[in-house]
Order: structure tokens, then sequence, then C-alpha cells
């Protein structure tokens, strides 16, 4: 039994969405990935910590079907899905942010496009003006505003954050009901970083999407997440909610996370900002 | 999609080059019937061998025929073989190697050795071999014939180029809100490889009238008039030995200029495709503009002191 099996209290509600059960991957010698299980749940933030390397990313691909699991299972609404095949329904229900947005969107290609493109796969718009609206509205949901300003824009016009904003409207707009973030935020400006995590946030309580943020990052997965899972060496070691996992930190290696994450809080760090962290 | 005109000057000229071979290709006849009234064939024999004059531009052959309109009427044989060939050419390398690379696994190494197979086999003796047999090909078969041997260099450029495409994060992020493959390939990563499968569009046109060329010139290229039918001709008629430099010299320096033509347009495809020699020219250019600023500003202080 691992880690992630235990059932953390609160936070749950019914029965999760997107299932890992059990599931591996290696690549040759290396495995990215071991035996690991982890639910979402809708309407929940789980956020997957660690380093560089710990399958956090691999974990991430394995929910989006891109890596077929050596061992192990994903299950949709507690039933298996096939790696095998065209994933249009699977793709419908889950959907995946990228980490880079410089390079997750086709420079070729106008925003209209790269939206109506997601609608029309799906089926939740047809025809030129009814898609230009629904493209529109999720432009603005995603606080890009007025959306009409950016139909026809192309996205090296656009900002680092903006990208970011249109490759989250690409995968709203097929109205998921999980989202696997990819280190969303790693690629954008401080200043930006926020607004993009309070965009999944929005997302997660008025449409009651369950989310995955992956992140290395443990102060934004504070802020922004239901409860976190910390990786290690393709294993989940620690999983619990949020506020109990960062005040009383089990496993040694969560410990060592909280303690080089710079934290106003502690005073440690408050009373000496340049220096280490002790 | 958008159409970026080409910003060097190389690629300009060379693009103007070309586009003026084309078009002689498509008006020289007409220029031969209305204008100079006269045919590729027609034998003048008040003037047989002679040098360039106001009558005959370029001389005449030793048969009397004037070497321009030959020269004209070649055009069209020539620039006509260059361009199907060509086509066909990269028809078949865009569709073997882009398809091998974006698809990757089984396919990509059936269609890569194909291709590899292709290429080792020597393609100008096939070619002998093939249009010899044939006796005569016409001006289509023989496209066909150079264009069917002509494209696994591309093809192989291409899937490496493609390969690249589907390890980018957008074809991944595609494939993620469940657009298919096919259309992932033809909508969205053809339209990045269409510079370079046009600049080596150019490269298989000038290749396939240099074949061409070569199988006019040993007298296998079929009975159309083109440059290479010209030098043959000129050649069996021991022109060199006579000094009849206007009957051969002409098309021999067309085909020269039409392949000096797609090299410069391929330097500017290299500054777009490597992004060393793109670095380095656009440093260069941003640092000649500073100068130039500097110089300006420096200038413009000296005449307002000389006013003061």
């Amino acid at each position: 039994m691992t880690v992630a099996d235990q059932n953390p209290p609160s936070v749950r509600t019914g029965s999760p969405v997107l299932e890992a059960r059990g599931v591996s991957c290696a690549f040759g010698q290396r495995t990215a990935v071991d035996d690991v299980s982890l639910a979402l749940y809708p309407g929940t933030i789980t956020a997957l910590v660690g380093e560089s390397g710990s399958g956090k990313t691999t974990l991430a691909r394995l929910f989006a079907l891109f890596y077929r699991p050596s061992a192990g299972e994903i299950l949709l609404d507690g039933k298996p899905v096939s790696a095998r095949g065209r994933k249009v329904d699977y793709y419908g229900q889950v959907q995946m942010i990228f980490q880079d947005p410089f390079s997750s969107l086709n420079s070729l290609k106008r925003i209209r496009h790269v939206l109506s493109r997601a609608l029309a796969v799906h089926g939740k718009a047809s025809g030129r003006r009814e898609t230009d609206a629904k493209v529109v509205e999720f432009l603005e949901r995603v606080s890009l505003t007025p959306g009409s300003q950016y139909l026809d824009k192309y996205p090296d016009e656009l900002s680092g954050g903006q990208r970011q904003r249109i490759s989250i409207a690409r995968s709203l707009s097929v109205e998921p009901r999980v989202l696997l973030a990819d280190e969303p935020t790693s690629m954008l400006d401080a200043s930006i970083r926020v607004g993009i995590l309070n965009l999944l946030r929005k997302q997660r309580d008025e449409e009651g999407l369950a989310v995955l943020y992956i992140t290395h990052d443990i102060a934004s997965a504070r802020y922004l997440a239901d409860e976190i899972c910390v990786m290690k060496d393709g294993r989940i070691v620690e999983r619990a909610p949020t506020e109990q996992l960062i005040t009383d930190p089990q496993h040694p290696y969560t410990q060592q996370l909280l303690a080089a994450a710079p934290d106003p809080s502690r005073t440690a760090w408050a009373s000496n900002p340049e220096g280490e962290v002790r | 999609m958008r159409i970026r005109l080409p910003r060097s000057a190389r690629v300009r000229v060379g693009l103007g080059v070309f586009l003026f071979f084309c078009l002689v290709g498509v008006i020289g006849p007409w220029i031969v019937t209305h204008v100079m009234h006269t045919t590729a064939e027609h034998s003048d024999f008040n003037a047989v061998a002679a040098g360039p004059s106001w009558h005959h531009l370029l001389g005449t052959t030793t048969s009397g025929q004037d070497c321009l309109a030959q020269l004209l009427e070649g055009a069209r044989g020539s620039v006509f073989v260059g361009l199907l060939s060509g086509f066909i050419a990269m028809a078949l390398a865009a569709l073997v190697g882009v398809t091998a690379g974006f698809t990757g696994g089984i396919t990509d190494r059936l269609l890569n050795a194909f291709a590899n197979v292709v290429m080792t086999l020597p393609s100008f003796i096939l070619l002998i071999i093939v249009a010899g047999y044939i006796n005569s090909p016409s001006i289509l078969l023989s496209s066909a014939i150079i264009g069917l041997v002509e494209w696994p260099g591309g093809a192989r450029y291409l899937r490496a180029q493609a390969m690249s495409m589907r390890g980018r994060d957008f074809t991944t992020a595609l494939i993620a809100i469940g657009e298919s493959r096919w259309r992932i390939l033809v909508v969205e990563v053809m339209p990045h490889l269409t510079g370079i499968i046009s600049a080596m569009f150019l490269r298989a046109v000038v290749a396939g009238v240099f074949a061409q060329a070569g199988l006019a010139f040993l007298g296998i290229g079929g009975s159309t008039v083109s440059w290479g039918f010209v030098i043959g001709a000129a050649q069996q008629h021991g022109a060199i030995g006579l000094g009849l430099w206007w009957w051969y010299v002409p098309p021999g320096l067309c085909i020269a200029l039409l392949g000096t033509a797609t090299a410069l347009v391929n330097f500017g495809v290299d500054e777009v495709s490597n992004p060393a020699l793109r670095n380095a020219s656009s440093g260069v250019r941003k640092a000649m503009k500073r100068a130039e600023r500097e110089l300006a500003a420096r200038r413009s202080q000296e005449t307002e002191g000389a006013t003061a």
C-alpha cells in the first residue's frame, strides 16, 4: 500500500473523476513513475510537488494518455481507459495545459483558429458566427477582454501570460471535467503568475473542475491547492490536505522542500532574508 | 497563413532570375512566331553559320537556323521539364518524408529504408537507361522519369523537419485537444514547411533542367527543342571546332544562370532555417544600424555646433 491510498480527510467530495491505479512507466532502464496511485476529485485542486526528474510530468502525461503505463491503469469515472485508438471522447473530459506557452501554440495560426478547432473537434459550436461568439466567450472567461480584439491576432503578438491564458481558454472551451496543468506558470514572469493561478481556482469554484496542478514551487501549491502530493523518485511519498502538509510534514523530503521554500512567516528567513535557509 | 517577402537581396535576385526564365519559357515561343516571324527549325540559307548580326541577333547554326529562336524555344522545353519534374519530385518527397517523419515507428522505418534504397541508385545512369529504352520519350515522360529518381534527398530532409515538428509542444497540445493526426499534419504542420519545400522545389527544378539537358545532349531526351538539345546539336556539328560560340554558349549560360539563381535563393533559405546564420546576420544588421544612428547623431551635433 502506498501512501497515496490512504484517504486524507476533508476536501474529498463524491467519487474520483480521474484516477491512476498502481501506475508505472519506464523509459529504458529508468523508471520514471513507480507504482503510483492518485485520484482527482471534482472541485478539488490537487498539487503534485517535486523536484525535476521526480516523475511528476511523466505522471501528467500518463493521465493525458501520451504514454502507455507499463503497469497499472488510468480510470475515468471508474472505468479503465484504453490507450489505443483515437481518444476524442477522453480529451473531451480531460484537458492538459502545457508548461511553455511559447511553444504550445502554433505560431502560424490565428487565435480564432486555435480556439475554434477545439470547439469543432468536440462539436461545441458550428457555423462561423456561433463559433466566433463561443471563442469570444471563452477568451473573456480567461480575462482576455474584449475577446473580439484577440480573434485575429497571432500568438507571437501576445505576451507569455496572454498566451498561457489562450491555451487555458482552448482547454476550457472543450468543457472538460479535469484539467492537468503542468507547471503552467513556471515560464511566466512572477507578476502574472498569481493571475494564472487565480484563473485555475476560478474554474474549480465555478465549474467544479478537478485540477491537477504540477509544480516544483511548494509556495504556489500552498497558495492554490486543496491537497498536496509530494513526489520523489517516481513515487508519491506524502499526501495531505494543504495546511496539514505545510504545518505538519511527515516525510523528511517534504520537510526539506518546505525548508528550501522562502516563507516570510518563518523568522529564520525573515530576519536574514539574504542568507541561506537554515 | 502569412506570406513574408524575402528580405535578403540575394533571395530577391535569385527569385527574379528564376521567374524571368519561367516567363521566357511561357512567352518565348510566342515571341519566335509573332515578333521574329520565324521558327526554331527554319533555315536561312543566306546566312549559314553566321555570327551575331542585326538580322540574327545570336547568329545562326551550320544549317542557317536562328540561334535566338532556338534559345527561346528551348527555354520552354527545358523549363517545362524542370518545373514538372521538380513538382513530381517534391510531391513525392513531401508525401514520403513528412509522412515518415511525423508518423514515426514502423511506417517511418519502411519509408526511410525505401528512400535510402532509391537514393543509392545512380540516378543519372538509371535515367540514361530508362530514357534510352523508351527511345525518344515525350516531354511529359522525361519529366516523369526525372521526377521519379530525384525525390529521395528531399524526402530525407523533410523527414528530419517533420520529426522535429512532431516533438514540439504545439503538436502534442493539438493531439490533446483530440485533433486527428492527418489534420495536424496537413493543416498545422505543413505551413511550417512551405518555405523549405518551395526552396527545395526550386532546387529540384534546376536538377530537372540539368538532367534533361544531359539526356538531350546525349541524344536520348526526345526531339523537343531544349537547351540541352541545342548544345547537343552544336556538339554534333562541330561548333566548338568551327568557333561557332554563339551556338552553344548562350544555352549553356542560361542553364548556369538558372543554377546560380537557385543557389542564391537557397542561401537565403539557409539563413532562415539555420538559426546560427540568422542570428549572425541579424546581429550584424543591428550593429550596422546602431553605428549608422550614432554617426548620424554625431553629424547632426557637428552641424548644430557649426551653425551655432
